[in-house]
């Protein structure tokens, strides 16, 4: 099949970008939208101009590098599927794609569909973890941990950090990809030490990233390739709340010695 | 032999030398950590729980990866799970028997030292990472799940679903992140080491190039540690991410560090089968499959192309149960894909080009339900069926080897330290502890044992013992390195030639697995040692990468890859052709049993193989490091 493709050029993050049409011709409807851009890059390499850059790795879904807004869809129209993984048979001949990167002030474009999604990394480091160093953990078993918490922690552990939850948000907001990490640790027992803290700090990195408010509008877990339910939000605002009055009471405490 | 090859094996028992070594170790003054610059390439598990802790120490670290985070290295797409000697399910399980299965499975082709060390640490990572929050499988009961896999017969393998890599990366990721926030490690993302420095001989430093930015410059350090990951990328398809490279440890075999057993490269039996020339990259279904699907090809020629459900049971084979009955489906990776090879050669082989064989689930769905196989496998059931467009609960998968993993990389003394002093090597990236085959979940393991617990006692050692002294910032060393890696750069992008470096990559790629693949012979291997210098000829005059090196150029990036693995393909063929046996993941079909099966050569080829670069040019120079076994009986290895 062919298709017309208009994708998003931009040589590097402070100039100005477009919208460039190319064609893509005997497209077989097995490959993955990758490897259909390989084939438009390989064309465009052998005429000697520069191919259309985008992040990838793995192309299993579950590094999260690669990521694009496919036709306004954040990874395209698959549900639950990273771009890596939705192949052309989701296409039909003649149709015509738009290819853009995510679009959000936290995620400023580095060149074409590449953006610079540091700022997730910079909201695990406000507290993403447990601290827990090397050496002197006791036996695993030691603590047996319910297996309906075990999984409900493994769905939301499941998160790639690809970032199209911000990039599908209409206020870019990273609340599912921040909730998903507080709940993956606050539903288990090692992570209770930390539980209320941890949500303090996380939500305020996310704030200064100039990341926006979540309205619950639910697009972010619509365009979630791991399917992340939004209940995570509900989770790291229940959290949030205990940790702010606490804290609040802290800081004016006293009265009761 | 110009290097010598000693591999820092303590004395005393077998089971005690770890301990004793521990003990016996120089330690760096608390104080005098933070005055120590270590630097750390990849973030992998190996790479990540090795800076981690490092920073816990209190040493200052540098960590590089190529991806945007560090917690999209390759580990994270690791599907099926982590062995360690836990016993917890009471079959017999102990750390002489994994030492015994890994020493085995490798065909006893690793060190001993090494591989009982790793079998003693693989009970602490289990903790580490349950402390970290990794959420593996339980049981009702709440305790941990285990599951069992290729070349065991116990239940040892630790799981989260089919994403262990994934939740392994994450918590060592995550340990990462907590010492970046305390200032410990700096984090150089989107950053590719370009080259080793080398200063009087010890490794201190690398030269790295800024993806976004195009600058290259030096990094310093007191100490270097690559855990770069594995080199699988030289035969263009495999199951490794597009960026996985050989650069980081090509570029130190060039600056001196011997490469150790390169032609061990493991094909993994359960892959998605290959669907057209567009294909740029092969998907693992993972081997826990094999715990429950069973493995079939039709028993005659004439059955190939109906449908598997017409085929009935007596017209089956199902090649594995019958040949190897004890093991059956579990059979270690390299007898299953030379068994699945073998069907396919023989014109059995299913689906497009007769490259496939059926793993089917209709027994253990009839057994157990679909909704327990969903439970299992849901996520890889689901990855099949995106693929491929085939629901495989209610027709078999279709599986065909790929390459998968490389247990050969730079060789690594007991204390993971490369022949250049002061380099330290861990992870998929060192030769150490497979020999020449690896078992299913013991890669995880090992990349966590050399992160978490071996690096962080062995680089004190070294730090304590050479006590490295300042370096200047444009010493002549340094600024060399730098000038040499500018002026590559600039040669590549001065070529401007018509082809493009994924064609050559491909054609690579096509050479190495005809020739270097699941089965080798002298003839192949010579052939192959003739086509590979020439097409790497034909690429120094004839890649085309537009675009300049002062912006992100992923074609760049990619060019520089696939040089480097033009020279290591090379040395691949070389070693596979010296070495005049069967063993594991290398089978030379001169080499082999009247029933076709592997046939080792001890008496000449009890070693590893160590190769030294020998300079532009020149054949590289083999040296030896003879594999002493005091705790086995070297046997023909046995999975009937
Ligand atoms: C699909 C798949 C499934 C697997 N499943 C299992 C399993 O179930 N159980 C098991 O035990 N093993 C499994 N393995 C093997 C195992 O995952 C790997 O061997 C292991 O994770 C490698 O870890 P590592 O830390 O050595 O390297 P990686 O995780 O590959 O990390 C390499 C790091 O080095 C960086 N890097 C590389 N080159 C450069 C450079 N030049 N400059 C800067 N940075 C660089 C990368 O950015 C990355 O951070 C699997 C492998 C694959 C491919
Ligand atoms: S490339 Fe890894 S998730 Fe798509």
């Amino acid at each position: 099949m062919n298709l017309t493709l208009r994708v998003w050029r931009q040589a590097q993050s402070d100039v100005a970008g477009a919208l460039v049409e190319y064609q893509a011709i005997d497209v077989n409807p097995d490959m993955s939208f990758l490897e259909m851009l390989d084939v438009v890059n390989e064309r465009l390499i052998s005429a000697g101009d520069v191919p259309i850059a985008f992040d990838h790795d793995c192309r299993e879904g579950i590094c999260g590098s690669c990521g694009m807004m496919i036709n306004g869809v954040a990874h395209g129209p698959m549900k639950g599927t990273a771009t890596c993984q939705l192949h052309m048979r989701s296409f039909r001949d003649g149709d015509i794609v738009v290819i853009e990167p995510w679009r959000a002030r936290a995620f400023p474009v580095i060149k074409d569909l590449v953006v610079n999604r540091s700022a997730l990394d910079r909201i695990i480091q406000a507290g993403g973890f447990i601290s827990t160093p090397t050496g002197g953990a006791p036996d695993g078993n030691t603590m047996p941990i319910a297996r309906q918490a075990s999984d409900s922690a493994m769905d939301a552990a499941a998160c790639i950090g690809c970032g199209a939850c911000v990039a599908a948000c209409p206020n870019a907001s990273a609340s599912l990809f921040t909730g998903a990490k507080i709940s993956h640790l606050g539903l288990l027992p090692q992570g209770q030490p930390e539980r209320y803290r941890r949500a303090l700090k996380m939500v305020a990195q996310m704030d200064l990233e100039s990341f926006g408010g979540c309205s619950l509008f639910g697009e972010c877990q619509e365009a979630c390739p791991k399917e992340i339910s939004i209940d995570v939000i509900a989770r790291m605002n229940r959290d949030f709340l205990v940790a702010a009055v606490a804290a609040s009471e802290e800081r004016s405490g006293g009265d009761e010695g | 032999m110009s290097l010598t090859l000693n591999a820092r094996v303590p004395g005393g028992a077998l089971a005690d030398k770890w301990d004793k070594h521990r003990f016996d170790v120089k330690l760096v003054n608390p104080a005098n950590k933070r005055k120590y610059n270590i630097i750390v390439v990849g973030s992998g598990l190996a790479g990540a729980s090795a800076a981690a802790t490092f920073s816990e120490l209190g040493y200052n670290v540098s960590c590089y990866c190529y991806q945007d985070s560090p917690r999209r290295a390759h580990s994270i797409a690791a599907q099926g799970g982590i062995n360690a000697a836990k016993n917890y399910q009471n079959d017999g399980d102990s750390i002489q028997r994994l030492f015994y299965d890994t020493i085995k499975g490798g065909d006893f082709r690793a060190r001993e030292a090494n591989v009982y060390r790793l079998a003693q640490i693989s009970v602490n990572i289990i903790d580490q990472c349950v402390a970290q929050g990794v959420p593996f499988a339980r049981e009702y009961g709440g305790l941990l799940a285990n599951r069992s896999f290729g070349g065991a017969q116990v239940s040892r393998t630790f799981y989260a679903r089919g994403q262990t890599g994934q939740q392994l990366l994450l918590g060592a990721y995550q340990a990462l992140e907590k010492e970046i926030a305390k200032g410990g490690v700096s984090m150089f993302p989107r950053s590719e080491m370009l080259d080793l420095i080398v200063v009087n001989g010890r490794a201190r430093g690398i030269v790295v190039r800024d993806e976004v930015s195009g600058t290259i410059e030096p990094h310093l350090a007191d100490a270097v540690v690559l855990a770069t990951g594995g080199y699988g990328n030289v035969f263009y398809l495999s199951t490794n991410a597009k960026g996985c490279n050989a650069t980081a440890i090509w570029r130190a075999h060039k600056r001196g560090a011997a490469f150790a057993n390169p032609c061990y490269t493991q094909i993994h039996p359960t892959c998605i089968p290959v669907a057209g020339e567009y294909q740029s990259k092969l998907t693992l279904m993972s081997e826990s499959l094999r715990n429950d699907g069973r493995v079939w090809v039709p028993k005659r020629r004439e059955d190939v192309g109906k449908k598997p459900g017409d085929i009935p049971e007596s017209d089956r084979d199902y090649y594995l149960e019958r040949k190897y009955p004890s093991y059956g489906n579990l059979s270690p990776r390299d007898i299953a894909s030379r068994a699945a090879k073998e069907a396919c050669d023989d014109g059995r082989g299913v689906g497009p080009g007769g490259r496939g064989v059926y793993l089917d689930f209709a027994d253990a769905i009839k057994r157990l339900g679909e909704d327990k196989i969903r439970e299992r496998y849901g996520n890889l059931f689901e990855m099949y069926q995106r693929i491929t467009d085939e629901n495989p609960y209610a027709v078999p998968m279709r599986i065909y080897p790929a390459v998968h993993y490389t247990m050969g990389g730079l060789w690594v003394d007991y204390n993971l330290m490369s022949t250049i002093p002061g380099l330290h090597v861990a992870g998929e990236a060192n030769f150490s502890d497979h020999g020449a085959n690896r078992l299913g979940a013991s890669a995880l393991m090992q990349g966590l044992a050399d992160g978490y617990f071996v690096l962080p006692y062995t680089i004190g050692d070294y730090l304590a013992t050479a006590r490295p002294e300042s370096l200047a910032a444009d010493a002549s060393e340094v600024k060399a390195a730098v000038a040499d890696v500018a002026a590559r750069t600039t040669r590549l992008l001065g070529v401007k030639g018509k082809r493009s470096v994924t064609s050559f990559h491909r054609e690579l790629g096509r050479i190495m697995w005809e020739h270097c693949g699941m089965a080798r012979d002298a003839a192949g291997l010579t052939k192959a040692l003739e086509l590979i210098p020439s097409l790497r000829e034909e690429f120094w005059q004839d890649v085309s990468i537009p675009g300049s090196g002062e912006e992100l150029n992923q074609t760049l990036e990619h060019a520089g890859r696939v040089a480097d693995f033009l020279e290591l393909g090379e040395l691949m063929c070389r070693d596979a052709l010296h070495r005049e046996e069967s063993c594991g993941g290398h089978f030379r079909t001169e080499h082999q049993t009247p029933d076709g099966e592997a046939l080792r050569n001890d008496a000449e080829f009890t070693y590893v193989a160590a190769w030294e670069y020998a300079g532009e040019g020149q054949p590289p120079i083999l040296n030896k490091e003879p594999l002493v076994f005091e705790n086995v009986r070297l046997a023909q290895r046995s999975y009937k």
